[in-house]
């Protein structure tokens, strides 16, 4: 049964923004992108949504529904209560283009300094081997859909900045994680992470593990290995001293 | 439709919301509980460890005084006495550094008193007050990078508080087969400390986190396995592992002082 749905939606650009409040018809069932587009159809046709495939896998509808970074085609109406007002707002941490699209290119941007996957040479038959228990650790890290949810709650930069350009952010964490916990490669994460993506500015208050729709363990199984691994290279004198004696990379 | 608020951006290009944070949820509850309740077990856990008093019922000690290391510290104990006459101190203070130091450089306690006193950020998508953030980049908190080395003392520890729950089944006159509600909590205690120690990240990366082949070390590979376990609800082990040492000191206490008698099972 339908019913009308009050929405408060920003509408704006860097320029200049206000919340603008509507009234909508929403139906049963429905989720926040549904009636964003019956908003459109309706009353703003102008209003700028980035989305695709309406499935949670895309991750292209990014915005912030009463103030939680979330999936819009995964957020159900049914979550709120029907006289509720629900504020709809671009993502935070990045410039807005248009009403709730955001320009995300910081993270690609990001993206590009992660040195690619090395591997070592090939065995004699000319194949890659690697056994089911190494394979299975990184699978966790590839469910990531870049929805850049966790890069937009991360505080870091959320609430500072100036900490962009010396800070990768948690979703290119699991992303150094992957590789240097990959048994194939053979650049050296550790200090990049580090010295490149800033891994020491996290705090892990863990609202990237909060927020990521695919729940990966972004911080316990990501960051915090990493920040031990580095730990390893850079605080622990037990650990280089034995990496010196043991001649060993691990 | 109607216009709301017009505000000023709070960062260039940005969206121009200032309002700190749009959540209309109760997001304060979360900081404002574990700043009252580690909070609470700070200043109870202080006045404990300075009073130098009441810490021992036999056959109890509590877990804030063991091991007791100076000679002020009841004979009955079997600990040796590394501290002579001279340390007129309270005998925890001599070793409350080292489980104090794993808790205050544990990756969840991190993480709840960032979020519970220091605001930073206070909850997900909540704007924190402070102008300036570097992390864990400079002193005092690059220090929270020795984490490991405090997780080697907690397993000592660990070990220590085990074996005082192993003594708490002996009776007055040091014969075992006793077993009081003291027991109970000092064996409580020194399990949940266990599991708390090892479901630590530092653990969890020592055992086999810092591998890359997994397969070429099955065993640490298994460890890591199980520690993973223990380690998925680490914040429940530092909880329950705070409250019940603060539970099973005041319980000795109230036996030592006289308050109540302890329950006698056999």
């Amino acid at each position: 049964m339908g019913y009308d749905l009050q929405l408060r939606v920003w509408r704006g650009d860097a320029a200049k923004g206000d919340f603008i409040d509507f009234t909508v018809e929403a139906e049963e069932g429905e989720v926040v992108l549904d009636v964003l587009h019956r908003l459109q159809a309706t009353q703003a046709g102008d209003l700028a949504v980035r989305w695709n495939c309406k499935a949670g896998k895309c991750g292209s509808c990014s915005m912030e529904v009463n103030g939680h970074p979330r999936l819009s085609c995964m957020t159900r109406l049914s979550d709120f209560d029907r006289a509720e007002t629900i504020s709809v707002s671009p993502l935070r941490t990045f410039p807005v283009i248009k009403d709730l699209v955001t320009d995300v290119s910081f993270n690609y941007e990001k993206a590009k300094e992660v040195p690619a996957f090395a591997p070592r040479p090939k065995d004699p038959d000319g194949t890659y081997r690697m056994m089911q228990e190494d394979v299975e650790r990184g699978q966790e890290f590839r469910k990531c859909i870049e929805c850049w949810l966790c890069q937009n709650t991360c505080h870091v930069i959320r609430d500072h900045e100036e900490n962009k350009p010396a800070f990768a952010g948690p979703r290119y964490f699991i992303r150094y994680a992957e590789l240097d916990m990959h048994p194939l490669d053979t650049n050296d994460r550790r200090t990049l992470t580090d010295k490149q993506a800033g891994i020491g500015l996290c705090n892990i208050t863990k609202c990237c593990t909060e927020v990521c729709p695919e729940g990966i363990k972004i911080t316990d199984n990501g960051i915090i290995p990493m920040k031990e691994r580095v730990a390893d290279r850079k605080y622990d004198p037990l650990v280089w001293l034995g990496s010196k004696i043991f001649r060993r990379g691990e | 439709m109607s216009a709301q608020t017009t505000v000023q951006a709070p960062t260039p290009g940005r969206a121009r919301i200032t309002a700190r944070t749009m959540r209309k949820d109760r997001w304060w509850i979360g900081p404002l509980v574990t700043a009252v309740v580690l909070g609470g077990f700070v200043v109870y856990g202080t006045w404990a460890a300075l009073v130098n008093a009441n810490y021992y019922a036999e056959p109890y000690l509590s877990p804030l005084y063991a091991p007791c290391l100076t000679s002020s510290c009841p004979e009955q104990l079997l600990e040796p006495r590394f501290l002579a006459d001279w340390w007129i101190l309270t005998p925890a203070l001599f070793i409350l550094p080292f489980p104090l130091g794993f808790r205050l450089t544990c990756y969840y306690y991190r993480k709840a008193y960032y979020r519970a006193f220091w605001g930073s950020p206070p909850a997900c998508a909540v704007g924190e007050p402070h102008k300036r953030y570097t992390g864990e980049t400079r002193f005092p908190l690059i220090l929270q990078n020795v984490h490991r080395y405090f997780f080697y003392f907690a397993l000592i520890f660990a070990a220590i508080n085990i074996e005082h729950a192993i003594l708490a089944f002996r009776n007055h006159e040091g014969e075992w087969g006793h077993m009081g509600v003291g027991t109970l909590f000092l064996v409580a205690n020194a399990v949940l400390l266990t599991v708390y120690t090892l479901s630590c990240h530092s653990c969890r990366h020592i055992t086999g986190g810092r591998l890359n082949h997994f397969s070429r070390h099955p065993v640490r590979y298994w460890l890591w396995t199980q520690v993973s376990k223990l380690n998925g609800r680490h914040m429940e082990w530092a909880w329950a592992s705070l409250v019940v040492v603060a539970l099973a000191d005041l319980y000795i206490r109230l036996v030592a002082n006289g308050t109540i008698t302890d329950i006698t099972f056999f």
